[in-house]
């Protein structure tokens, strides 16, 4: 806005505003037809009943499930969904690492080559955690095992992201120095390169070790271990004092572990 | 390993102290014991068994085969439950969002100065954000029945937890400059809000509503396996069936809306920022 | 100072550079330097001065010419012998180029990279002579107490005295420096100058350094090269060096003058 010639306020000028305009209205626009046509936005007549069941089950869990000792109860299954997520979030931190050097631009000097490799990253993360946990289902069984592979597949595409992101951002100088000292192009990686990037790696590991802790708690849906298993059949056999107990342990579980793991995170950078 | 090898003198200082001993690193070494044990720990509670999937590995490649001839027949099919996924997506994050951006004033500790109010809020976010979506499904699956609206309304809380979170640092570390200049001209609590914190934090609101819309519609297309509606529905007919040149399909079309959904949404973001 | 003896321990002959996108790095160069020498090679940025360091060790390959070290030529060197020469020559950098999160023990001790087979990198195994021996290099710049800190836990100055240490660790018959006090304060820069200056004296080291600053190049030099637009436009001791010739070096006008 410029001051006018006169003591009147000057309208208000408007380039750049209509492109503003036009795109929230065309947001809003977006909403209003995602409610058109929506077919049964009816819910069950009997979902206040049910919610309120829930909510009751919620308030007064069902404490004896915490630890029963035959290996269903709600301890052994939340250690089991641990370390699901911990074997699998370990195994795809080292598969990643070839990955994460292949997908890192300014390792190579075709430029295809790393797009190659970001694109295949990106078509991993689109699998859904669910199809594959099924795919492993198949090949090894209803397991926990299944469910570590499921999750150490889908971590592939994320943190060899996050990997070659470090990569790529990577200064170095350290390097460098060592080439001038007389080092190998071996030497370099193995005493600068890893050093300067080890931090970076262990941290983007335990921030996915967060998400593959959610991920496990929800793979028993489908057969592969953890918390899931108890939960569903909870579910579906409206046991609700039980999912209560259940969904406490979940939010504890994961509260813990985002608590530890942002502490370290903390600590390394 | 041998020495220098050329004849450069070089004197040492006189009287060289001895290199002294290394502190022992104990952090180093508990962590090293820490993963090594919960790497052992994990592979027995897991029993992670390589030789059964290196046996069986042809099991998995046979999968990968049949996904690798996708069964282009069925996009037909495809299309209808795929606009509901998005139209999900899109009500969930509406919702969600909507009810983010009061609650994140809230629960700002430079908006609201109750400390126990914030404490209290911020608590519930998090117990809120601990939640996996696909369980929130399976629950609201239970309470309001098979369909849509049991995935719109997990999407709604989902993208309420993680806007909320990311808006309320946003609004947290603000300037403060403009909070004081209008409470020292007498503004009371909402007008402050209103002049001096949200035209701070506009942009950030849009972009993050933006982000979870991104991650909604990955989300959605798993919602429907529990029964919230979208094309789940049809990824849970086809796994059951073991039909994967179907499955392949979806996933294939799936992968396609995303990329096109990233990208609207990222130029939506630079036309409104 | 320094009695010019008759083998020389860097000579250029004839040295060219031309960058990929057609840049030119050096044209032409003549260059003869003598063991003990403390030459600094001054010039504005973008002149060519780091491209002549930088070539010396053949961290950037030169386009035609021949650079001999100590008689050996390091243009033709291939593999290890490029590599066993490269161990000869240590080298400063003007943001100290440390692995920030090692300590400075291990920081100190990759100079001694090029005495190891690579196998022994792999594991990481120095051996206790040589962790002697870089604790021995801290104490010449006076950082011996910090030997198990962290780099990055140490000031600038403090960071690029170990990063000398690390060259020193070497052993070298030559240390280049490139820029090494560009990114300090003028307090710690002296420091690290004098330090440089005490190698040199004391050890004898052959140093080429390249510098900004004029006052610091007469203060601590034995001889200044002056480079512009990739060309050697001054080459002579610092005496010789007058304001006419250094406002010509910095500025443009085109008389070559080479200093007795």
């Amino acid at each position: 806005m410029e001051l006018s010639e006169t003591h009147k306020l000057p309208a208000r000028t408007h380039t750049g505003a209509w492109r503003r305009w036009v795109a929230g209205g065309l947001l809003v626009a977006v909403v209003l037809w995602a409610f058109t046509g929506m077919p049964a936005l009816a819910i069950k007549p009997n979902a206040q009943r049910i919610g309120g069941a829930i909510i009751a089950g919620i308030f007064h869990p069902d404490w004896s499930y915490v630890y029963t000792g035959d290996g269903e109860d709600l301890v052994s299954t939340l250690l089991q969904t641990v370390a699901i997520a911990f074997a699998g979030t370990f195994i795809s931190a080292i598969v990643s690492l070839p990955f994460a050097f292949w997908a890192a631009r300014g390792k190579h000097k075709f430029w295809l080559v790393s797009r190659s490799g970001k694109f295949l990253l990106t078509a991993i993360r689109t699998f859904p955690e669910i199809v594959l946990a099924l795919m492993f289902i198949k090949a090894v069984g209803p397991s926990a095992f299944a469910g570590v592979l499921a999750v150490g597949f889908h971590s592939v595409g994320m943190l060899a992201k996050l990997f070659s992101e470090a990569i790529e951002n990577l200064d170095n100088g350290a390097g460098e120095a060592v080439t001038a000292a007389g080092g190998t192009h071996l030497d370099t990686t193995m005493l600068a390169t890893i050093p300067q990037l080890l931090p970076e790696f262990v941290s983007n590991t335990l921030y996915r070790f967060e998400l593959a802790i959610r991920s496990a708690s929800i793979l028993g849906i489908v057969g592969a271990g953890g918390v899931g298993t108890p939960l569903i059949f909870a579910i579906s056999s409206r046991a609700w004092s039980r999912v209560g107990i259940i969904l406490l342990g979940i939010v504890i579980m994961v509260t813990l572990v985002d608590f530890i793991s942002g502490t370290v995170r903390k600590r390394l950078v | 390993m041998e020495m220098s090898e050329h004849t450069q003198p070089r004197p040492t200082p006189p009287a060289a102290p001895q290199l002294p001993k290394k502190p022992f690193a104990w952090e180093r070494l508990a962590v090293t014991v820490l993963m090594i044990g919960g790497l052992v720990w994990s592979g027995v509670e897991t029993q992670v068994n390589v030789g059964q999937f290196v046996a069986n590995f042809g099991q998995f490649t046979q999968i990968l085969a049949e996904m690798c001839r996708p069964d282009w027949s069925y996009v037909s099919y495809v299309v209808a439950p795929l606009i509901e996924t998005i139209k999900m997506a899109v009500i969930g994050t509406a919702i969600g969002a909507g009810i983010a951006f009061p609650y994140a004033f809230l629960v700002s500790r430079n908006v609201v100065t109750n400390r126990f109010v914030t404490g209290l809020f911020r608590f519930i976010l998090n117990i809120i954000r601990t939640i996996p979506d696909l369980l929130l499904a399976a629950l609201f699956v239970a309470v309001v029945g098979i369909g849509p609206v049991a995935g719109i309304i997990t999407l709604a809380i989902f993208t309420f937890g993680m806007v909320g979170k990311l808006f309320f640092e946003a609004v947290e570390t603000i300037d403060e400059g403009p909070i004081e200049a209008l409470r020292a001209a007498g503004a009371n609590q909402w007008e402050i809000v209103r002049y001096a914190v949200v035209p701070q934090v506009m942009g950030f609101f849009v972009s993050y509503t933006l982000y979870a819309f991104e991650i909604n519609v990955r989300a959605s297309t798993v919602l429907g396996y529990v029964g919230a509606g979208g094309i789940g529905v049809f990824l849970q007919q086809n796994l059951g069936q073991f039909r994967y040149d179907r499955v392949s399909l979806m996933v294939l079309v799936i992968f396609a809306v995303v990329l096109v959904i990233d990208y609207v949404s990222s130029k939506t973001r630079e036309a409104l920022l | 100072m320094t009695v010019a003896q008759k083998e020389p321990i860097i000579q250029f002959t004839q040295v060219n550079k031309v960058y990929e996108n057609g840049t030119v790095g050096l044209k032409d160069i003549d260059l003869t330097i003598y063991p003990g020498e403390f030459v600094v090679v001054i010039g504005l940025s973008g002149a060519g001065k780091s491209t002549l360091m930088r070539s010396v060790n053949r961290l950037h390959d030169i386009t035609s010419g021949d650079i001999q070290i100590g008689g050996r030529s390091i243009t033709q060197a291939k593999g290890k012998e490029l590599l066993s020469m490269r161990r000869e020559i240590g080298m400063i950098f003007q943001n100290f180029n440390l692995v920030k999160r090692a300590t400075v023990l291990r920081n100190v001790l990759t100079g001694r990279v090029g005495y190891y087979p690579t196998w022994k990198m792999l594991l990481g195994m120095f051996s206790a002579a040589d962790k002697q021996k870089a604790y021995e290099s801290l104490q010449r710049v006076e950082l011996a107490d910090k030997v198990y800190a962290r780099a990055d836990e140490l000031s600038g100055g403090q960071q690029q005295r170990v990063s000398i240490a690390r060259a020193l660790t070497q052993e070298p018959r030559i240390i280049l420096a490139d820029e090494p006090i560009a990114s300090l304060d003028p307090q710690t820069t002296h420091r690290v100058m004098d330090d440089l200056k005490k190698i040199n004296e004391e050890l004898g080291i052959t140093v080429l350094i390249n510098l900004h600053s004029v006052e610091l190049a007469k203060e601590y030099g034995s001889r200044i090269v002056g480079i512009r637009a990739g060309h050697k436009v001054f080459d002579g001791p610092v005496a010789s060096a007058d304001d006419e010739t250094i406002a010509a070096i910095y500025s443009g006008a085109d008389t070559e003058k080479v200093g007795a």
